[in-house]
């Protein structure tokens, strides 16, 4: 029995004045999977997260998210960590997750909090005040202390050290329902493969392959890092 | 710290043989709990779902037995753990011998070499 979270049909994004950035493009998502959304820069990741978060319009094909297009109603079962910080400079932490809970019905203050201990961070501390990589860690909490059915992390990872990347990687693992999906964009292959059950390649806005991280590992032998940097060695 | 584990290799089959050493070694002895599959997997640094794969897989091979009310524990059949015991040393065993083989030694003398081995060893004790 197989069910599906997000079903994409066809899917171009088209920019007035450049090249065709999503091409034609179907996917299907099921429920409860880790899936690396990978590729380089340039081939479609962030465009294609960017329409499943209704931030940018389809030039044609559709995306249903449990059954719905994206807009208010999927806003509720997408919890969207997005590349770049929003977070406002001139509040405390402990305000934002405030903010979070106010906004979110699905916000869980006491997991936020939890996981601001086991990394470090003071609850009190004004965000202006906080290292890149700490204010990216504030925000990874913010996204994954939510109970959501599909999380969109869009580089996780590529802005905090090695050691805090082991330990984001298990905060992932620790806080999502087991009946979620986490779909996370990355270069960074290596540190996250093991985590993965899926793995989609993009390549100049089209999908080259989607498999699974063990399919690869057992048909190809080798890892899927090193897989990639084959397919697109030139 | 997250499990070492070979890239080259799935990884459930990885989780399998060292959750295998845990139980031949008494490390998990018969009878005993295990970790839940979440709690494991954040240990390891893996997906759930390839836990979940490993499991399902040591129950496939008596190791592992699924209980509704106590969860998952080990088996409590010795007779089942030590059956595997020998089966992980006779790959041990081969895979030695193999190598031998290719340095070129013939079997009289890889026996010879290890009963050198072996003396030296409990002369040192």
């Amino acid at each position: 029995m197989t069910k599906t979270l997000v079903e994409i049909n066809n899917l171009t994004k088209k920019y007035p004045a450049g090249p065709i950035a999503v091409k034609d493009i179907s996917l299907t998502l099921e429920p409860g999977k880790i899936i690396g959304l990978l590729g380089p820069n340039g081939s479609g990741k962030t465009t294609l997260i960017k329409m499943l978060n209704g931030l940018l319009k389809p030039s044609a094909g559709t995306i249903l998210i449990d059954g719905n297009s994206p807009g208010e109603v999927t806003k509720g079962a997408v919890s969207y960590l997005p590349e770049f910080t929003y977070l406002p400079e001139n509040m405390k932490v402990n305000e934002i997750i405030e903010y979070f809970a106010d906004f979110y019905a699905d916000f869980k203050t006491e997991r936020a909090l939890k996981m601001l201990e086991s990394l470090q961070i003071e609850p009190n501390a004004n965000m202006k005040t906080l290292s890149k990589g700490t204010k990216e860690k504030v925000q990874l909490i913010l996204v994954m202390s939510r109970d959501a059915k599909l999380y969109i992390l869009d580089e996780p990872i590529a802005g905090v050290d090695p050691a805090a990347r082991d330990y984001i990687i298990k905060t992932i693992l620790a806080n999502y329902n087991e009946n979620a999906t986490i779909l996370l964009s990355t270069h960074i292959i290596t540190d996250i493969e093991n985590i993965l059950d899926e793995v989609i390649l993009l390549e100049k806005g089209t999908v080259i392959i989607h498999t699974t991280v063990e399919e690869i590992r057992e048909q190809k032998g080798k890892s899927v890092d090193t897989y990639f940097r084959e397919v697109f060695a030139c | 710290m997250s499990w070492k584990l070979d890239s080259d290799r799935p990884i459930y089959t990885q989780i399998v043989e060292r959750l295998q050493i845990q139980i031949v070694s008494g490390e998990y002895g018969p009878g005993s709990r295990l970790p839940s599959v979440r709690d494991l997997a954040i240990e390891a640094g893996v997906n759930p779902n390839t836990m979940q794969r490993a499991f399902t897989e040591l129950e496939r091979l008596g190791l592992v037995t699924t209980n509704r009310s106590t969860g998952r524990q080990v088996t409590e059949e010795t007779e089942m753990i030590q059956k595997t015991k020998n089966e992980l040393a006779a790959n041990q065993v081969r895979d030695f011998i193999s190598r031998m083989s290719e340095l070129g030694f013939e079997k009289k003398e890889i026996i010879s070499l290890l009963k050198n081995e072996m003396k030296e060893e409990t002369g040192n004790d």
